[in-house]
């Protein structure tokens, strides 16, 4: 079986790891595409789906295991593509001022001569019209000009054009993210055909619809490794869920059991016009959940900024923010960690506007301690902190405002399991004096500390769990969509 | 840690040895016998551009692509209009100044309306608007020299116990600006609005608010600067202005102000005025033209940054 099968592979990546310094991205997954199938890839976030896709298309260089074309050992991207993988990411990577023929010629460098952009524009309406019959995109308009359907859609034909020679394995990462029904129907049946002639696809895609019904194999990742890599017809779509997930472990925490108490403390109507309304009691823990980049952060960031006066000082702080996002830097890299710390609750330690060094002081020690900040000297620059140190600075910043709401944005990301368990218990007696904390994580461990959760998807929240029923299996079930809806 | 959070701690020593050095250079060059005259003069015309220097320094804290560059224009507005208000009158004294201190909120509100309604750079915003402001200047000005009041002409160019008063009204300005930026909230916003406009925000700091209110307080830096020197000059002049553009922002960074915002430093402005101003009279004194005297500003500026740069790699 192996004889056969080894032959006919296009891409193997066998026992691969990838670390970015403490993290396993990846921690020896396999993965191995046939010519003449579609690999339906499914996970959470971090699952690793993202990183074993960049060591296929050569991107990334893995620390440990092989990579083969074809059965030839070979690294880089180019190598990738001189064996015919082409790959349509997530976010679009066609150039916004170029028109549609001129992006297909960055794709395609051996469309050469003087007449190249007929080629090209043969080549582009080609792909198009067979892919999405009946579609109205002109090959000549600049990209900045079509909508982001229309974007992704030529993004997709131009990766499955091939000149002299087609395409050999094409990676579709979430491919109908902006398609509506019809479109993304017309592409799976595309995928279909073009397996059917003896191309490879491996289609990334929360839908878990479109997996089950176009892969031929499923294969499930969590925490940098491959869990499954069954045939489609095996799973159904609750087992497919199940396989994402480990099983429901037993609860640790003991949650508040009052909740949404009296009125609301913060509310929200149902974003994008859909889904339901977010509102917040005093008292409770909320988690936002869902996949990464689904909305969450901008949901905090509007409860925030709608609350927060660019203009004019705020009297009485009602609401405090923790950053965690490594790009949405929370720190004030030139001061000291005591100024980082004190920098939200100036006002309360003021008199006439002047800040009193004293009071400051003061305030720095008590949290110091109540943290645990490791460092000699509260004046030492705040980069002389390691990062989860620097995460609790911000916490404590936070933490220490007169805030009675705290939104945290993914604060854990990278901190060590030490801190971690250290913030958590801050965080529950906080709650038990009566904040709110409304807490967007990637981390189910730490969804799952929460009193209340909404899972949000596309942008707006698609479901509500309480208490018992905030189980890991719930939120990917409510994160995933399952199809016919979308 | 130590050695390079001391030289992170005092930049301003450098603009300070220098100063020392070109004074020694141009006292023993004229024999020792102008050196009076010369620690004068040179506090004179630092006091001037210590004052600019402060309202400039406070919007290049703000972080990269803040700069103010009507700065000229608004002191020429300034001191063709109060001297024109004040009309030779001793009682029109507080009125002239209280006029200067208007302009010079009226363009700082101007200047930020641009920037943040209009959404252009504050480069563009603030040349466009110095651009209004010179064309009202030279549109009120016709050509007319007014003298300044008899009592404000006297009391800038006199001197108390040495120290020329010009001098000393700087100095009392810029010990309030050391108390708002090392002591009050508002130090503290402009600092972390300069190293992270995101986290400034996100730290419940108006940052609007901050923003607005520092180019107003540069602008009136300007003017209150364009009415004393159109009172020591004896009379406004419409190009009175053109030389403080460079000078504002020379003595910001060679006094050891990061150009890249959040970190400011007051002292090393005084230094750097008072460098400048005896690199000047040093090159005179030398006989060199006024050409070679700019290239020179321009070569310390680059080499202060350049220097400045390298300190910043040690972190």
């Amino acid at each position: 079986m192996t004889e056969v099968l080894k032959r006919d592979e296009v891409v193997a990546a066998r026992g691969v790891r990838v670390t970015f310094g403490a993290v396993k991205a990846l921690d020896g997954a396999d993965l191995v595409i046939h010519s003449g199938e579609c690999v339906g890839l499914v996970g959470h976030n971090g699952a690793g789906k993202s990183t074993i896709v960049n060591v296929i298309n050569g991107g990334l260089t893995p620390h440990e295991g092989t990579i083969t074309y074809g059965g030839q050992d070979e690294r880089g991207i180019s190598a990738a593509r001189a064996n015919g993988v082409r790959c349509v990411f997530q976010e679009l990577s066609l150039c916004p001022n170029l028109t549609v023929t001129e992006n297909a010629r960055i794709m395609h460098p051996d469309l050469k001569g003087w007449n190249w952009r007929s080629g090209a524009l043969a080549l582009v309406e080609a792909h198009l019209q067979e892919i999405f019959p009946g579609h109205s995109i002109d090959g000549d308009s600049t990209v900045d000009d079509l909508s982001i359907a229309e974007r992704q859609m030529v993004e997709i034909a131009i990766s499955f054009a091939g000149t002299d020679k087609k395409p050999k394995l094409v990676i579709l990462d979430e491919p109908t993210s902006s398609l509506d029904a019809g479109l993304a129907a017309q592409l799976m049946a595309y995928i279909r055909k073009f397996v059917s002639e003896g191309g490879s696809v491996l289609l990334i895609s929360h839908i878990l619809g479109e997996i089950l019904s176009t892969s031929d194999r499923i294969v499930v990742m969590k925490d940098g490794r491959v869990t499954a890599d069954r045939a489609a017809g095996e799973f159904s779509t609750r087992s497919l869920v199940e396989a994402m997930g480990n099983v429901v472990r037993e609860q640790e925490w003991a949650r508040a059991a009052a909740t949404k108490t009296g009125e609301p403390v913060l509310s929200m109507p149902p974003r994008r016009g859909h889904g339901l309304a977010f509102e917040a009691y005093r008292g409770e823990m909320i988690g936002l959940a869902g996949l990464g980049g689904h909305g969450q952060t901008e949901a905090l960031l509007d409860l925030y900024l709608d609350r927060n006066s660019n203009w004019w000082p705020t009297r009485r702080r009602e609401i405090a923010f923790v950053a965690g996002d490594r790009s949405l830097n929370g720190t004030f890299p030139l001061w000291s960690i005591l100024k980082n710390l004190s920098v939200a609750s100036l006002g309360q330690l003021s008199t006439n506007r002047m800040v009193d060094r004293m009071r400051e002081e003061t305030l720095g020690e008590s949290w110091k301690k109540r943290i645990e900040i490791r460092t000699p000297d509260m004046d030492n620059r705040i980069l002389s902190l390691s990062g989860g140190n620097q995460q609790k600075v911000l916490f404590a910043r936070a933490l220490a405002t007169t805030a009675d709401i705290v939104l945290m944005d993914d604060p854990m990301r990278g901190v060590d399991i030490g801190t971690k368990q250290e913030v958590y218990d801050i965080l529950r007696s906080e709650a038990a004096n009566g904040r709110t904390f409304i807490w967007y994580s990637t981390e189910m461990d730490e969804i799952r500390l929460c009193d209340r959760v909404y899972v949000f998807r596309e942008g707006a929240i698609m479901e509500e769990l309480i208490g018992e029923d905030i189980t890991e299996k719930n939120i990917l079930a409510a994160s995933f969509s399952e199809g016919a809806a979308a | 840690m130590t050695p390079h959070r001391f030289l992170l701690g005092k930049p301003w020593i450098w603009s300070f040895a220098a100063t020392v050095i070109v004074w020694i250079i141009t006292v023993l060059f004229t024999g020792g016998a102008s050196s009076f005259g010369l620690s004068q003069a040179a506090l004179t015309f630092a006091a001037f551009s210590v004052i600019v220097g402060i309202g400039q320094m406070f919007v290049i804290t703000l972080g990269p692509g803040n700069i103010d560059l009507s700065v000229p224009a608004t002191m020429t507005l300034s001191g063709t209009l109060a001297l024109k208000l004040m009309d030779v009158q001793d009682g029109m004294i507080l009125v002239g100044l209280l006029a200067s201190i208007g302009i010079g909120l009226i363009v700082g509100l101007g200047n930020y309306v641009l920037i943040k309604l209009l959404r252009i750079p504050p480069i563009i915003a603030t040349l466009s608007m110095s651009f209004i402001i010179q064309s009202v200047a030279i549109w009120s000005n016709r050509g007319l020299r007014i003298k300044p009041p008899e009592m404000l002409a006297n009391f800038t160019t006199s001197d108390l116990f040495g120290i020329p008063n010009v001098a000393l009204v700087a100095f009392l300005l810029s010990v309030l600006a050391w108390v708002l930026l090392e002591k009050s909230i508002y130090g503290r916003w402009i600092s972390a609005i300069g190293q992270s406009m995101f986290a400034a925000r996100m730290a419940s700091i108006p940052v609007d608010g901050t923003r607005l209110v520092t180019y107003m307080l540069c602008a009136v830096l300007a003017a209150l600067c364009g009415y004393l020197l159109a009172s020591f000059s004896g009379g406004a002049a419409l190009n009175m202005g053109s030389e403080y553009l460079l000078l504002s922002i020379a003595v910001v960074v060679i006094g050891g102000t990061a150009v890249a915002g959040g970190n400011s430093n007051i002292p090393g402005i005084w230094g750097a005025s008072l460098f400048l101003f005896l690199v000047v009279s040093m090159l005179n004194t030398y006989g060199f033209g006024a050409g070679f005297r700019l290239i020179l500003t321009g070569l310390i500026i680059i080499v202060v940054i350049l220097l400045a740069g390298g300190r910043q790699s040690f972190r």
